[in-house]
């Protein structure tokens, strides 16, 4: 019967565990790809130079649509991220037109950025960013990662996932790509990388798939800027807690086997 | 006046307004507790107290509820110090939780998780009182309240969903206020009146915060009448048999003490776990996309915890019956200690008993499963048939059970039961250990 038990409930914690995550794989039904990120796992961290080459893609080829509204310069020199230098951030965000204001004089006035601002949107609002796109609107990255069943796998996915070969049983409108992991294998964005699509400072070959992976981590980042601070904390706590169980246990053994002998 | 001078003083009634005394402690804290006594009540009911020396691991749960409730609240005032009840800066003010607030993502990830796993711990604290029979006599109450409890749970836990005003909370907020649309005559101007406009809007998300918080209070209340219950009724335990003397319990401290605190601790762990590496793993990715009106999510689903009950709303075809069948398929529970009349209140010796309990398990699960599953065909189906087993674990099982069913036989005290565990004449499920 203690058999029978342990497996109804085991049996039944993996049931929900399953339950949550066959619901969020069901938008799909292709296995997406998965890279080895090098913030996965318990010890996960993130790539300085690749978080710092993502940024590059970010900004020379998403940012020419997405907004990123939620992350401010600064964040790019704060621990746990690209740890651009200070010099670095002020540089950065100095190579944008930021309007500011209203002055003294009630006007309005564009001044350089400054590390306090938040990445510059490429539209004014989400009208206009539609009427750009024919009707699309390209959604914010700034915790798109955490916003799609899949998280980082599945943007990775999505872009390697153009495939000039349409199968026969999908037709595509104007304006619309195929994709093997989009759901419904339809985007309205084209193809954003191709080898050599950008030039990285450190010499890194810019193939498709480097660039996707750099992006990726980037956006990973963007959506969880603590990510590093909470597995090391989380590993602290887990290690300190697993002691303390283990001791806590061994002084209720101890205080009960002085009744349990009485018996 | 006269009968007053015309009785002889001994006649009169003696009366005490002032109880000050009695105090088994000297110097302030008699002082204290000659005035105020809490310290005596204390020791009475939490280092004294008596209680039943077979109590398994399965009695932690309300110890680690209490902490979950406790922490909840803890990093529910933090979070409340930075968020904004506004439709336009809701999502934006939890991101700055998450980005700016100094371990606001701890908070915040903390907050949500401990919900989750104080629903894990509810369920497991619900299915410790089913099997083991702590609804029956004279527990009835005790039982009744903390139904209660899990209703203002559930209201709460539902209405903190809504809070990070994502695509889930609005979509999810939309459809559950729905459901008093189904109150006949009514409905309609019930719904407008919750909300505060004609659709789920500023308005709304502003009174939710609020119910939020009251109610989050409100359980602390009926807690505390959960607790005083239990300290009058005492505990019961695997054999489902009453202490009769000190061969049958232990005191309190620090025998119970101690062993909640390794079940709290295994259980803080396994939390820590997964909120440390997988926060976001009980929660929807939708729900990272800022709400919008005008795009209705793909599926729309409840929280884990919902989803049994979600299933029984949607497999009844009419809206209002479908609403009575899911709130009556948690108020009947409190109708069990009446529709389960067996004298045996431990499922250790109810051999029919225990099987219902673990298939009614089984359709908790099975129920889980269809609600998070789209509303069709086969899942329909099957989410009818776990709906109607739901009902009749209560209205015929439970009864009938107690009709036909013969008990094992029963030793005859606590410390009996603890020997023919020892002899391995009867086996009792514990989690890990003793």
């Amino acid at each position: 019967m203690k058999n029978y038990l342990k497996f109804i409930f085991i049996f039944s914690f993996i049931f929900i565990f399953s339950t949550t995550s066959s619901i969020q794989a069901k938008e799909s039904n292709v296995s997406l790809l998965k890279p080895n990120w090098t913030f996965n796992g318990f010890f996960g961290k993130f790539d300085r130079a690749q978080l710092q080459r993502g940024y590059q893609v970010y900004k020379e080829v998403c940012a020419s649509c997405h907004s990123m509204n939620l992350v401010s310069f600064r964040n790019l020199a704060e621990p746990g991220g690209p740890e651009f230098s200070e010099a670095e951030v002020k540089a950065l965000a100095a190579q944008y037109e930021i309007q500011d204001g209203p002055n003294a004089d009630g006007e309005m006035f564009t001044r350089k950025g400054i590390p306090s601002d938040r990445f510059k949107s490429p539209y004014p609002n989400e009208l206009a960013s539609r009427a750009a796109n024919g009707g699309a609107y390209p959604p914010d990255m700034s915790v798109l990662v955490k916003a799609r069943p899949g998280q980082s796998d599945y943007i990775y996915s999505v872009l390697m996932g153009y495939e000039e070969k349409v199968p026969a049983n999908i037709k595509l409108e104007d304006g619309v790509y195929y994709n093997k992991y989009m759901s419904g294998n339809k985007i309205r964005m084209a193809k954003p990388l191709n080898s050599g699509g950008v030039e990285y400072a450190d010499g890194t070959k810019a193939t498709e798939e480097q660039m996707a992976k750099d992006v990726v981590s980037f956006l990973t980042w963007a959506a969880e800027p603590h990510l590093e601070a909470r597995k090391k904390l989380g590993f602290k706590s887990v290690l300190y807690l697993l002691i303390l169980t283990i001791l806590v246990y061994l002084v209720k053994k101890k205080i009960w086997s002085r009744i349990e002998s009485k018996v | 006046m006269s009968e007053y001078t015309s009785k002889p003083e001994e006649k009169f009634e003696s009366v005490h307004t002032n109880k000050v005394g009695g105090s088994p402690y000297k110097g302030v804290v008699g002082w204290i507790d000659n005035r105020l006594p809490i310290i005596r009540m204390f020791r009475h009911e939490y280092l004294d107290f008596q209680v039943p020396k077979s109590l398994s691991y399965f009695w932690s749960f309300g110890g680690i509820l209490t902490i979950c409730l406790l922490l909840l609240i803890l990093t529910g005032i933090s979070l409340g110090m930075h968020y904004k009840p506004d439709a336009k800066h809701a999502f934006e003010s939890v991101e700055k939780i998450m980005r700016d607030v100094n371990f606001g993502w701890l908070i915040r990830y903390a907050h949500m998780n401990l919900a989750s796993f104080f629903f894990i711990a509810v369920y497991l604290h619900i299915f410790r009182g089913l099997y083991y029979g702590s609804y029956k006599e004279p527990r009835q109450l005790m039982w009744i309240i903390g139904i209660v409890i899990f209703f203002l749970m559930m209201a709460t836990a539902f209405l903190g969903y809504t809070l990070p005003w994502g695509q889930m909370s609005y979509w999810g907020a939309t459809v559950i206020t729905n459901l008093f649309s189904a109150i006949p005559l009514f409905g309609e101007s019930i719904v407008t009146w919750l909300w505060g406009d004609y659709s789920v809007g500023d308005a709304a998300l502003n009174r939710f915060y609020v119910l939020h918080w009251l109610i989050a209070f409100l359980i602390v209340g009926v807690v505390v009448f959960h607790v005083i219950a239990l300290h009058i009724v005492g505990s019961n335990n695997p054999s489902g048999i009453e202490p009769k003397d000190t061969r049958d319990t232990v005191t309190f401290a620090p025998y119970t003490t101690s062993k909640d605190l390794v079940g709290m601790l295994v259980f803080l762990l396994i939390f820590v776990v997964v909120m440390m590496y997988a926060p976001n793993y009980l929660g929807h990715p939708d729900n990272y996309i800022p709400a919008n009106p005008m795009v209705t999510p793909a599926h729309i689903v409840p929280e884990w915890y919902f989803l049994p009950f979600y299933a029984i709303l949607r497999s009844i075809p009419d809206k209002l019956m479908g609403v009575v069948a899911m709130v009556s398929s948690i108020a009947v529970l409190g109708l069990l200690p009446w529709l389960d009349f067996s004298k045996v209140r431990s499922s250790v010796f109810r051999p029919i008993w225990k099987q219902c309990v673990f298939l009614f398990v089984l359709d908790f699960f099975v129920l889980m499963y269809i609600g998070g599953a789209p509303a069709e065909g086969i899942y329909l189906l099957i989410g009818r048939i776990g709906t109607a087993f739901w009902f009749a674990f209560f209205f015929i099982l439970a009864p009938l059970v107690s009709l036909v069913e013969k008990p094992l036989p029963m030793p005859q005290s606590i410390h009996e039961f603890e020997d023919w565990k020892k002899q391995g004449k009867i086996k009792v499920f514990q989690f890990f250990g003793k």
